[in-house]
């Protein structure tokens, strides 16, 4: 199954702002970052500006993921009640744990909801469903 | 009479929840069919402006609504040298108008240059159509 | 805290002493008061605000003139000024308004307590209004998306675009996850809500009074976000709830039989978000709500034994079993076997739980019915009464920043 969209119902885009605007660009190249703190090496999502673990604001970078990891939890749309009008259902959400030991979540593709399991590897992949913007999404593992 | 709004212009209007609401549906129906009305409490007959769902005199919640003359005097007024949104096009004078009855209004008035406008000035009610499905209170001074 | 959580191993000495508590037996609260609950009231928060509050400064014996303060979430989209000038209080000397959705609902009361026992104020009413059914509905992906574009909540964005931009998906995520680490059937999670309906029977101002419901009925429901049923998820209302906080000192010449706090507490730790907290170490419960029912413990003194009923938030069947686990009323994902067959939940089961139906089967009123609930079970005027009540636990939102209180009679 691949995620199909409702024509004519806006797709919501992503909340860019200074702190996670690197993260979107690099999303419209196809390239998959994670925010860093240099000094301890703790990465976090959501993007800031401080690093949480030792409040180090000048040493944060953008390093690029592996985009592999495990789905770490899930749940699936199956009828219109609350789900975004603009997505055809069924459709998954899936909350992955990356390599690097953060979790994202997105929607996963060619994967039927039925058959998405905790555990499942995944690795990232970017869809363009409207032209104003580009999204990371998962598959299975190759 | 000249009129200070913009008739190619949206004007903003009150949202369409608040004319749901108990409170001031009423008042904006009056509007609509010509009618200046005021709420007033049914058990102290105090007035209540803006209206409001419970009388703040005595806990009432019951109300009635009273058709105003709408006359009144100029209690104040300022003037906009630059147009606060596009359908009130500069010089546009909003004043506040104490009615009859007592209780103060914030209206538009239109028929008067701004510099003639002054405080304690005979006006009385207009309505002007601003748009098919909308009425708009206004006030203009007395014949 | 986090690392608190993870290890259970919740450290007291660092707290502040109890006996420095300003609240603790000092506040209490002396009025409660609602208007109908329904679906479809057609008026607006501000009316139902008003109607609530009278009703609870009548329950109370005071008159308007006596109340100087007013705490709200800043959720509520009543205009403050507004109700100031529609009730006519001659002169409010007190305002708050607490964050956080339905997390913030006890802390109202904290927060109103805090004013009263350090003398900001005399009498503070804490409220909640809302029109859900009929209104501005929360609940709906449509309707959140409007109403979060007008607070750029940063990780909101990371959410939205992939069609998970409602509380039930967000709380589903937590709900797959303790199932997958607990071995939990799906099928075997309709108790909770099935009891919360009974109870629903007995109370005349329940949305689901005089619509009982079977165990078929619920597996019966359609899965709405999988894996969460219909009947897992709260109802949507039109209505108000108002509570009236003063002192110990001053409720004893009060109308009404004071419920006095024990204890109240409030908890955000590191790397939360909204209902979204998916970057914590453990998905599969609430560290807040751990956090907070410590807290009470320690500083009411009591532990879960001592509760003779729980008001527990529930947005979500499982929103309020998982609760069950953080305040220690069973161990960590034996909550769906505490609640099994349902008689330990009932009224005179070990732990009564939302004895007038709860958020899933009385209102939404956003928790603050289930605190007025508490009241009445303390007074002896449920519709459920727990024979002998004389405390009670009440919670507020779980899986974001939240708050809880212990009352006694
Ligand atoms: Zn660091
Ligand atoms: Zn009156």
């Amino acid at each position: 199954m691949t995620l199909e969209y409702v024509p004519g119902i806006p797709i919501l885009g992503p909340y860019v702002d200074p702190d996670n605007a690197p993260f979107w660009e690099a999303v419209e190249r196809h390239e998959f970052v994670l925010q860093r703190c240099a000094d301890c090496k703790t990465y976090f999502q959501v993007p800031r500006p401080m690093c949480p673990h030792c409040r180090s604001m000048d040493s944060l970078e953008w390093v690029p993921s592996t985009g592999r990891g495990k789905i770490f939890s899930y749940v699936n749309f199956t009828t219109d009640r609350m789900a975004y009008p603009a997505m055809k259902i069924p459709y998954s959400v899936v909350l992955v744990e990356l390599e690097e030991g953060i979790r994202l979540t997105a929607n996963i593709v060619d994967v039927e909801p039925e058959d998405v399991f905790i555990g499942m590897p995944v690795e990232v992949t970017f869809n363009k469903p409207t032209d104003s913007f580009t999204l990371y999404q998962f598959k299975k593992a190759s | 009479m000249t009129s200070s709004y913009d008739p190619t212009r949206d004007v903003p209007r009150p949202a369409r929840w608040e004319v749901l609401y108990r409170s001031s549906g009423p008042f904006w129906d009056g509007v609509a069919s010509g009618k200046l009305l005021l709420q007033r409490c049914a058990s102290c007959a105090r007035w209540l402006t803006p209206p409001r769902p419970m009388c703040p005199g005595c806990q009432s919640r019951e109300h009635e609504w009273v058709q105003s003359t709408g006359r009144g005097t100029v209690h104040s007024f300022a003037t906009y040298r630059h147009a606060p949104h596009p359908a009130f096009p500069a010089p546009h004078s909003v004043v506040l108008v104490e009615l009859e009855e007592g209780p103060r209004l914030v209206s538009s008035l239109v028929g008067i240059a701004p510099e003639n406008i002054a405080v304690g000035q005979a006006v009385e009610v207009v309505f002007t159509h601003a748009a098919d499905d909308f009425t708009l209170f206004q006030f203009k001074p007395a014949a | 805290m986090l690392d608190e959580y993870r290890t259970k191993s919740y450290q007291a000495h660092l707290r502040p002493a109890v006996d420095e508590n300003l609240i603790k037996d000092n506040v209490a609260i002396i009025g409660i008061g609602q208007t109908a609950f329904s679906r479809n009231s057609q008026r607006d928060e501000l009316d139902l605000a008003c109607e609530a509050i009278k009703n609870a400064v009548d329950d109370a014996g005071l008159s308007i003139s006596d109340i100087d303060g007013l705490e709200a979430l800043t959720l509520d989209r009543v205009s403050m000024p507004t109700l100031i000038g529609s009730l006519g209080i001659p002169n409010l000397r007190f305002t708050s308004e607490v964050s956080f959705g339905g997390g913030g609902a006890c802390a109202t009361v904290m927060h109103a307590a805090a004013a009263v026992a350090t003398g900001l104020a005399d009498y503070v009413v804490c409220y909640r209004s809302l029109n859900e059914a009929s209104g501005h509905r929360y609940g709906r992906g449509d309707g959140y998306a409007e109403y979060l574009s007008k607070a750029p909540t940063l990780h909101y964005g990371y959410y939205f675009p992939y069609g998970f931009l409602t509380p039930l998906a967000w709380a589903g995520m937590y709900a797959r996850r303790w199932m997958h680490e607990y071995g939990i059937k799906l099928d075997n999670t309709g108790w909770y809500s099935l009891v919360l309906r009974e109870y629903a029977q007995k109370n005349p101002n329940a949305i689901f009074y005089g619509k009982p419901m079977t165990y078929q009925d619920y597996l019966d429901a359609p899965m709405i976000v999988e894996p969460l049923r219909l009947f897992d998820c709260c109802v949507d209302t039109d209505g108000a709830v108002a509570l009236v906080v003063t002192t110990a000192d001053r409720a004893r010449d009060a109308k009404q039989s004071p419920a006095y706090i024990m204890a109240a507490a409030q908890s955000i730790p590191i790397e939360t978000e909204i209902q979204t907290s998916y970057n914590r170490p453990i998905v599969s419960g609430l560290p807040e709500t751990w956090y907070v029912g410590q807290e009470l413990y320690r500083i009411s003194g009591l532990g879960p034994g001592d509760i003779d009923v729980a008001e527990l938030y529930d947005p979500f069947s499982f929103g309020g079993i998982i609760q069950l686990e953080e305040l220690g009323f069973c161990g960590r994902g034996e909550g769906v076997d505490f609640c099994e067959g349902g008689d330990r939940i009932r009224v005179d089961g070990e732990l009564p739980l939302n004895t007038a139906g709860g958020l899933l089967s009385e209102a939404y009123i956003h928790g603050f019915n289930l605190i007025a609930e508490a009241v009445r079970q303390l007074r002896g005027t449920a519709t459920s009464q727990v024979a002998g009540a004389e405390t009670a636990l009440v919670t507020a939102g779980p899986g974001l920043p939240t708050s809880g209180l212990i009352l006694r009679k």
